[in-house]
Order: C-alpha cells, then sequence, then structure tokens
C-alpha cells in the first residue's frame, strides 16, 4: 500500500443557500493521526467537517467551494462520484444511529448489505468480527449477534456505529461530536478507541469538551465566528500540547482558557 | 350554601361555592328524570324507550343543573351540566353506530345462515337464474368484483401514490423540484377533496372518450378501477408521505455516510423503515375504497354472474348490489314458491328476499372492511419498529 | 488490534480513484420514476378538469342560456340541485357539529386517559363504514323510526307561531318554515337525508377537532386549574379559544364530505325539484350527486352532458369549500 497522504483543503468556501457559512479554509490534515476541531456553537466545525465527504450535500441548499484533496484526488472534481467519497471517507455523528430495523450482525454489515454487493459468508464473518474487534465491541455483544442494534446501551450504539463505519474500510474517519450524547464511562471506552483506530485511520473529530479534545488528538483546530451573519474560520491549527499550552492567537486564548463559547 | 355576590366578574377566585356533592348523585338526579319522563310520557300517551330517554335526558339536564345550582352555586351548576351535555354528545354517536352495526349483523347473518338451499350458500352462489321473490342466490359474484377491482385500483395507485410520497419527501427539496412539490402537494389535497361521484363521471368520461362511436354504453371493471385510483391515491400519498417523514434523517445520513446511493438508501433504509406503517396506511385506503359506491354505479354497472375479465363486460361488485337489491324492495309473491320459467328450477318465495340479501351483503362488505381495518392496526402495532426519539 | 494490523484488507486497494465509473442507474431510474409520479399527479387532475370540462360543453352550447333556443335552462336545471344540496349539508352539519364537538372534548377532556384511545377508535368505527351501508340503515330502519319525531315536530314548531296575515308573500305561513308543510310517510325527506348525512361527517369532524384540543397547551389549563377554575371553564376559557379555528376548518372538511356524498342521500331521498324549506315535506329536494347517480344510466347525448355539468358545479363547490378550510388549518398551524 503506498504510504499515506494528507487532506490538503484549499480555499474551502461553505454556503447554505447565499448564506456564506464558513470561510477560506486552507489546512492540511496529517494521516494517520487525530485532528480535532474546537470552537463555539455555530462557527462551522460541523459544517467543514462535513465537507470532508460531502455529507454536507444532504443538507438543501448547502454547497461548498474549493477542493479538498484526498490522496491526491480533488473530492469536488464534477467527475467524482460523492457516494465514492463517502466509502473512502466514513463517519459517526453525534447521536448513535443505529438501523432500527437490523440485528447487530446487519447493522455492522450494513455498508456491505446495503450496496447489495456480494460476499462469502465466510468474509462476512470474518469482517464482522473484525470490525466488532475494532470498534471494542466484540466482547460486550459476540453472544447476541442477531438481537437488534437498538436494544445496546448508548455506548455501545455509538460503538456500534464506529465499527460499522470501519467495515467500510474507510481511510479517514470523521466523528462529529461522537461523545455528546454519553455518559463519562462510555466516553472513556470511545476515546480510548480513537487512540487505536489512529493507528489505520485518518481521524478528524469536532468536539465541544476540550478536555476530549487535548486527551485524543494529536493537532487541534480552532474554528469562531466574528458575529452572527459572520462566516465561520478558522483560526489556527497547531499540535494540541502547543495549541492547550502556548496558542498563537489570542481568540483561541481566550476560548481555551473559558473566557468565552 | 353558597353566596352568591353581585360582582359576576370576580366568579372564578370566590372560595364561596365549592365543590360538594359526590359523582353518584349523577345517578339519583338520572333516575328522577327518567322516572318522571316515563310519568309525563305516560299521562299523554306517548310512552316508547326512545322517547323517555330523549326527554328523560332532558329533565336530568334540568334537574341535575338545579340540584347543584342549588347545592354547589352556579359555577359548578354549569360544569356538571356541560359535562352531561358532553356525556350526552357521546352517547348520541355510539347510538346510530351500535344500532347500525346491530342491524347489519342480525339480520345479515340471518340470512347467510339461512338453508338457501344451504347454510353460507350466500357466499358460494351467485345470482344468475334468480327471479321475482325467489329465496336463493348470493354475492359471490359481487365479491368476487368487488375485490378484483379493487386489486387493480390498488395496482394503479400504490405505486403511483408511493413514488409521490417519495419524491415529496425525498426528492422535492430544492429548485425547481421544490417548486413541483408545493404544486403537488396543493393538488394532492384538491383530489382528496374530490366527490365519489365526480370520480365515476371522469373514469366514464375518459373511457368513453376512446371508445368509438355507438358503444357508448359500455362498461369494464378497469373503468371502476380508474375511477377508485382517483379517490385512492391522495390517500395513499397523504398517509405514505407522514410515514417517511418519520424517519429520522439521521437513519438517512448513516446510510449515505456507508457510501450507499440515495435510491438504495431509500429502498434498503426509509422505506425498510417505515414498512409496518407504510402497510397499515394502504390497507385503511384499500379500505376506504372498497366500500365506494358511486363511482361503481356509473362505471362498472351490475350483472348477475362472475365475471373474471376486467376488460371486458359488466361486473358486479358488493356495493352496488347491495344498492340494486334495496331499489328492488320487496318482491311480490303469488304463492309460497316462484318458478324460474327458462329451466324450471323452484324457489321458495320470500317477500322480503331483496332486501335480506342487501342485509347480507352489507354484513359481507363490513366483515371484509373491517378484516381490513384488523390488519391495518395489527400490522402497525407488531411491525412498527421502535425509532428512538 | 493485532489482527487488523497484519492483514491488508482485501477492499482497501480496491478503486485507486473516486471518479464516476459510467452514471448510477438506479439513482437516476428512481428518481426519474419519483418526479414521473408527481407530474403525473399533474397530468391526472388537469385530465379530470378537461374532460369534465369537455364534456359538459354540449349541454352549455346547446343550453337557453347561450342559444336562446333549446327547451332547457342551464340555470333552472341546476339551481335547484344546488339548494338541496347545500341544504341538505348545511342540516347535516348544524346536527353534527355540536354532538362532534361534545365527542370531541369527551375524548380529550372528560373520559379517563386509559379510555380515550379506545373511543377514538369506536369513533373511527364510524368513518369505517361504507356510505352504502349508511343508506340501507337510513332507509330501512331509521326512516319509520323518526317519523313520530316529524309528525311531533310538525303539528308543533311547524304549525304554531305563524306569521301575521297581514305580512305580504308570509301571511299565515309558520315563522318556522323547516318544519311546516305536509309530510307524509315513508318520511324519504330531505330531514332524513340529512341526520343520515350528520352521522357520516360525525367522524370526520370529531377526529380532526379532537386533534387540535388535544394540542391546547397543559400549562395554560393547569393555569386556569390552579386558579380554580372548573372543568369548564377551562374548557370555555382556554381549550375552546385554542381550538376555535382548528373546529372551524373541521367542520369544513365535514361539509366539503356531505356536498360530494351520494348513497345515503340517493337511498334516502325522494327527489323533487323545489326550492322549498319544508325538509318534512317528501318530494321537494335533490342533491348534485344522487341525481347523477339516478339519472346517468338512462342518459346520453345532451342529458348526460348536462349531468356533467352538475357534476363541475360540485367539483368546484367542494373544491372552494376545502380551500376555505385549508387555508384556516394552515393559518392556524395545526396539523389535521
Amino acid at each position: 500500500m503506498a504510504a499515506p497522504q494528507p487532506i490538503n483543503v484549499e480555499d474551502l468556501n461553505i454556503y447554505y443557500g447565499d448564506f456564506r457559512a464558513v470561510a477560506d479554509v486552507d489546512v492540511q490534515i496529517l494521516p494517520r493521526s487525530v485532528t480535532a476541531l474546537i470552537g463555539p456553537s455555530g462557527c462551522g466545525k460541523s459544517t467543514f467537517l462535513r465537507t470532508l465527504n460531502r455529507m454536507h450535500e444532504v443538507i438543501p441548499g448547502a454547497y461548498a467551494q474549493g477542493t479538498v484533496e484526498i490522496n491526491g484526488e480533488d473530492i469536488y472534481d464534477p467527475r467524482v462520484d460523492p457516494v465514492n467519497v463517502r466509502r473512502r471517507v466514513g463517519m459517526v455523528f453525534q447521536k448513535a444511529n443505529p438501523f432500527p430495523t437490523m440485528s447487530i450482525r446487519d447493522n455492522v454489515l450494513a455498508g456491505v448489505k446495503l450496496n447489495n454487493r456480494r460476499m462469502a459468508k465466510s468474509a462476512q464473518e470474518e469482517l464482522l468480527e473484525r470490525s466488532l474487534k475494532g470498534a471494542n465491541l466484540w466482547n460486550e455483544v459476540k453472544d447476541r449477534l442477531d438481537k437488534p442494534g437498538m436494544g445496546l446501551s448508548g455506548g455501545q450504539q455509538q460503538r456500534l456505529c464506529i465499527a460499522r463505519t470501519i467495515a467500510v474500510r474507510p481511510e479517514v474517519v470523521l466523528m462529529d461530536e461522537p461523545c455528546s450524547a454519553l455518559d463519562p464511562i462510555s466516553t472513556l471506552a470511545i476515546e480510548d478507541l480513537i487512540h487505536e483506530l489512529k493507528q489505520e485511520y485518518t481521524i478528524v473529530i469536532v468536539t465541544h469538551n476540550m478536555q476530549q479534545a487535548s486527551r485524543v488528538s494529536d493537532r487541534t483546530g480552532f474554528f469562531n465566528i466574528a458575529g452572527t451573519g459572520e462566516p465561520g474560520r478558522l483560526i489556527e491549527i497547531d499540535d494540541t500540547e502547543q495549541m492547550f499550552t502556548n496558542p498563537g492567537n489570542t481568540q483561541t486564548e481566550d476560548y481555551i482558557s473559558g473566557r468565552f463559547g | 350554601m353558597s353566596t352568591t355576590t353581585p360582582s359576576e366578574q370576580q366568579t372564578m377566585m370566590r372560595p364561596a361555592d365549592e365543590r360538594r356533592l359526590p359523582w353518584y348523585h349523577l345517578i339519583y338526579t338520572g333516575i328522577a328524570g327518567l322516572v318522571l319522563a316515563t310519568a309525563i310520557l305516560a299521562v299523554f300517551d306517548a310512552l316508547s324507550i326512545a322517547s323517555a330517554i330523549l326527554l328523560g335526558f332532558v329533565l336530568h339536564l334540568t334537574i341535575g343543573y338545579l340540584y347543584s345550582r342549588f347545592r354547589e352555586g352556579r359555577r359548578w351548576a354549569m360544569d356538571r351540566l356541560m359535562t352531561l351535555i358532553v356525556i350526552g354528545a357521546f352517547a348520541i354517536a355510539m347510538f346510530p353506530l351500535l344500532s347500525l352495526l346491530w342491524e347489519v349483523i342480525s339480520r345479515g347473518l340471518m340470512r347467510v345462515v339461512q338453508a338457501s338451499p344451504t347454510p353460507f350458500a350466500f357466499w358460494t352462489t351467485d345470482m344468475s337464474g334468480i327471479i321475482g321473490g325467489a329465496d336463493a342466490g348470493g354475492v359471490l359474484h359481487a365479491t368476487i368484483g368487488t375485490l378484483l377491482i379493487t386489486l387493480w385500483a390498488s395496482i394503479i395507485s400504490i405505486p403511483i401514490g408511493l413514488f409521490t410520497a417519495i419524491f415529496l419527501v425525498e426528492y422535492a427539496d430544492q429548485g425547481w423540484r421544490r417548486v413541483l412539490g408545493k404544486g403537488v402537494t396543493f393538488l394532492v389535497d384538491v383530489m382528496t377533496g374530490i366527490p365519489s361521484i365526480v370520480a365515476g363521471l371522469f373514469g366514464l368520461a375518459l373511457f368513453i372518450a376512446f371508445l368509438p362511436e355507438g358503444e357508448q354504453g359500455v362498461r369494464m371493471g378497469i373503468m371502476g378501477s380508474v375511477a377508485l385510483s382517483l379517490l385512492m391515491i391522495p390517500t395513499v400519498v397523504r398517509s405514505s408521505e407522514e410515514m417517511l417523514r418519520l424517519v429520522p434523517m439521521d437513519l438517512r445520513e448513516a446510510s449515505y455516510a456507508l457510501g450507499v446511493p440515495k435510491w438504495l438508501t431509500i429502498v434498503r433504509v426509509v422505506l425498510r423503515t417505515s414498512v409496518a406503517g407504510l402497510t397499515t396506511g394502504i390497507t385503511l385506503a384499500i379500505a376506504r375504497v372498497i366500500g365506494e359506491t358511486a363511482p361503481l354505479l356509473l362505471t362498472v354497472g351490475m350483472v348477475t354472474s362472475i365475471n373474471w375479465n376486467m376488460f371486458d363486460g359488466r361486473m358486479a361488485t358488493l356495493p352496488t348490489f347491495i344498492h340494486q337489491q334495496y331499489l328492488n324492495g320487496n318482491a311480490t309473491c303469488m304463492n309460497d314458491t316462484v318458478t324460474n320459467p327458462v329451466n324450471q328450477e323452484v324457489y321458495a318465495c320470500t317477500v322480503t328476499t331483496n332486501i335480506d340479501r342487501a342485509w347480507a351483503a352489507a354484513l359481507t362488505l363490513i366483515i371484509i372492511v373491517m378484516v381490513l381495518n384488523i390488519i391495518a392496526r395489527l400490522v402497525s402495532y407488531y411491525f412498527s419498529p421502535k425509532i428512538s426519539r | 488490534m493485532s489482527t487488523t494490523d497484519t492483514a491488508p484488507h482485501p477492499t482497501r486497494e480496491r478503486s485507486p480513484s473516486m471518479r464516476r465509473s459510467g452514471r448510477r442507474v438506479g439513482d437516476s431510474v428512481f428518481g426519474t420514476l419519483s418526479i414521473g409520479a408527481g407530474v403525473l399527479i399533474f397530468v391526472t387532475l388537469a385530465l379530470v378538469a378537461i374532460f369534465l370540462t369537455s364534456e359538459s360543453m354540449p349541454a352549455i352550447l346547446a343550453s337557453q342560456e347561450l342559444s336562446g333556443t333549446a327547451d332547457f335552462s342551464l340555470i333552472d336545471y341546476t339551481l335547484p340541485l344546488i339548494f338541496g344540496t347545500v341544504l341538505a349539508s348545511a342540516l347535516a352539519l348544524a346536527v353534527a357539529i355540536p354532538v362532534s364537538i361534545g365527542i370531541a372534548l369527551f375524548i380529550s377532556h372528560y373520559a379517563p386517559r386509559r379510555m380515550a384511545a379506545g373511543l377514538g377508535y369506536l369513533i373511527d368505527l364510524l368513518a369505517a363504514v361504507p356510505s352504502v351501508v349508511y343508506g340501507l340503515w337510513g332507509g330501512i330502519w331509521l326512516v319509520p323510526r323518526l317519523e313520530p319525531l316529524y309528525l311531533f315536530l310538525n303539528n308543533t314548531l311547524g304549525s304554531w307561531p305563524v306569521w301575521p296575515q297581514f305580512l305580504p308573500w308570509v301571511g299565515g305561513e309558520p315563522v318556522i318554515a323547516l318544519f311546516a308543510g305536509d309530510p307524509t310517510a315513508p318520511m324519504r325527506n330531505l330531514a332524513s337525508a340529512s341526520v343520515v348525512l350528520a352521522v357520516m361527517v360525525l367522524p370526520i369532524i370529531t377526529a380532526v377537532s379532537r386533534e387540535v384540543f388535544l394540542q391546547t397547551p397543559p400549562l395554560q389549563e393547569e393555569a386556569a386549574l390552579a386558579l380554580g377554575a372548573t372543568r369548564w371553564e377551562v374548557i370555555r376559557t382556554v381549550v375552546l379559544p385554542f381550538g376555535r379555528s382548528g373546529a372551524v376548518a373541521a367542520s369544513m372538511l365535514g361539509l366539503g364530505r356531505a356536498l360530494g356524498e351520494t348513497m345515503a342521500v340517493l337511498m334516502i331521498l325522494a327527489p323533487g325539484f323545489t326550492f322549498s324549506l319544508h325538509i318534512l315535506e317528501v318530494g321537494n329536494h335533490q342533491s348534485i350527486a344522487a341525481n347523477i347517480a339516478s339519472r346517468q344510466a338512462e342518459a346520453s347525448g345532451v342529458d348526460m352532458s348536462l349531468l356533467v355539468f352538475t357534476g363541475l358545479v360540485l367539483f368546484v363547490l367542494t373544491f372552494i369549500i376545502n380551500a376555505i378550510a385549508r387555508w384556516i388549518v394552515s393559518r392556524s398551524g395545526v396539523k389535521s
């Protein structure tokens, strides 16, 4: 396998209809590492995250201008199929959303089954086990794989969603506040999992929780807005340690030290 | 006792009058009203159960109000009066429902189980060769006709209705599709209000326009199905749309994020999640059109025997059968028996045979409608996924 | 993790490019079908309008009003039918609205919570009964049983008070014209048809008003209760003002249904074509829908065209009523 390349975002602007939500983002996201995005509510960090796998296109009126290069290929090239982008860049959402009609097994294999892709039974079982192990969920659910996914606890559901995402074998996993609806113990389990996942995947995580950002990430980016109606901007991005000890920008410092947000 | 102050404005705040009568005093005042009503009606020689209950209720209102007014004051008396009126309204609505169901079941069942020639022959024979007051015949042909016509109406309506709902929920989100979606929603509302007789006129006019001159009298099953579709499509669209909108956006996003194309997301996630609701809605839509009469009077006519061909000739249906038998009214019986002059079959003659058949057919129709309704409820009860909100 | 680290995954190196490999056939077919279904709705309603109009053209063109020669008048034919339709529906609503509101209040505010759903289902059962069964029940069971009530009303309110003799036109006529006249058995009159229509629209009005009453903000109700209001005072001061527009819209929907109902009128009413207000008299009235149903079998040519014209009138009438209902609903923000 070729050495993984960074994600290059150049001059990215994101709009909701006429409203520019995020302006002029230029950033390089390093491969096989965790990048955390922090900032006050409404600063556009989640919107930006969605543009990394074109999920913003699901929202009516939303569109992006600029380039996002993954493995040297611009995902906004008109010849690129967003469906293929999403197979390479997976996403985990704020609220765990397992498919209510599916068992735990089918939820993990959803990427295969929903796409009508043929796969040998043994390969399916192998993928199932590997994905659930990868999401640290195997031991908890291996005896009830055919029970509905909705029957799990909130934290388990979220790890099930992570298993479902990595079963598609993406290169990048995007996480949109994955722990905001979870209790501290489940949050810890997910944070441990993120640590393990970065061996194999490039991870971008949006979080409201600065302690979490400092715990899990290698690099941290700070988004902010100048005011209502103004677009969000990436103020700065740096190594996490640097950001939390000695940020380069006063806005970042104010936010991290709790003066606003 | 309540002390009525002159200031009526402050009644809500006044602690003077209280609720002090137990609820079962209503029984006493009720009995008092009923006894009084019976007495009055007996004096005027107009006693009947219906009139006693009616007058008794009115007297109950009066007595109950006055007694409460005397004991509890104006506000509580008004409250009790309105409680009685509201309960009365409910009782009034129950009255036609119970009476109708009782009439249909008792009179219909009597005809269905009656040995003419064998019990339940009503459901296994048709009307061919039945003349005058002959106490025979059945609704097999009409039942088959009803099921066939409704089946074809469903074949037309369900795909159109379902795809329209999918369009409204999944595609009409922006640009010209949004404008089209608004137009479709409006037109579906208009369609909901189309009177059934107008749907029948449309079905008739549509086919007659394409039939050659001189064949304007042609009627066939498919004309009825098209007319019924006009009534069924808006119901299917509305219920399906509601069900599809209940599917959380989360699930669509989860599917898109796994790299599943839009159409597979709709089929495998959205439709799969809402399938119980969709089935319920569609079953109820079928139950609604299966009893439609007016459009079928215009488009499919009536025959006495089974016709399996939707595209050739008239068809009998249960609703039009009920109407026709009702129209025939009482038969005339010269003798105890009536003989078919063609095949020399002899039947017992009954004056009320047509009306009896109408009730029995009504029972058949109601059974079908109720079975559909029960299926719909069971499906929605047992197969709905529990979506966390 | 050790297992995942060592084995390179087969799908990982699959397609190095994210480019479109041909069009997604499934997506375009499915999208086309969906949009096509939406367009088909447009086409269908356009066809309904076109056919109703074009089929009624012969009658319009041949009528006295346009040709000046033909022996029938469109207006003289249609107006009594409109009168009969509107009168029957208005009477039905006059009976059904208070009862429905009462039932809706009973279910939403009086019945125990556990019973409410079941009672609602009972009322919905009324809506599930086919109209032809209502016609049968009304024609055979109800009509004879209403006779004593009609005779009572006719003998009392229908004959006394009377307008003074010196008044023009109405002199000597009963003040309450509705119950006046000369009712004869069987009572296949407009009143009977209206009673059955009332039963038929009852579940519609009840269902929508119940929904609206249940949406009353609980805080407002509790605030009124906390001030010591009785249940009726809560309803009068909070629930009814909140639900008024919803109840009005529900009644309009019921009116739309009553105007278009065929079978109950067809099977109960002995038809006539007058502008009489005497609803207890037999053979005075007819509704548009029932008139079409009873005459279509023998009608052809201009006669049929005339019936289609009345159908068009009915369509427009119900359309206007439903449009008003929808407007009220959308304005009040209540979902039906």
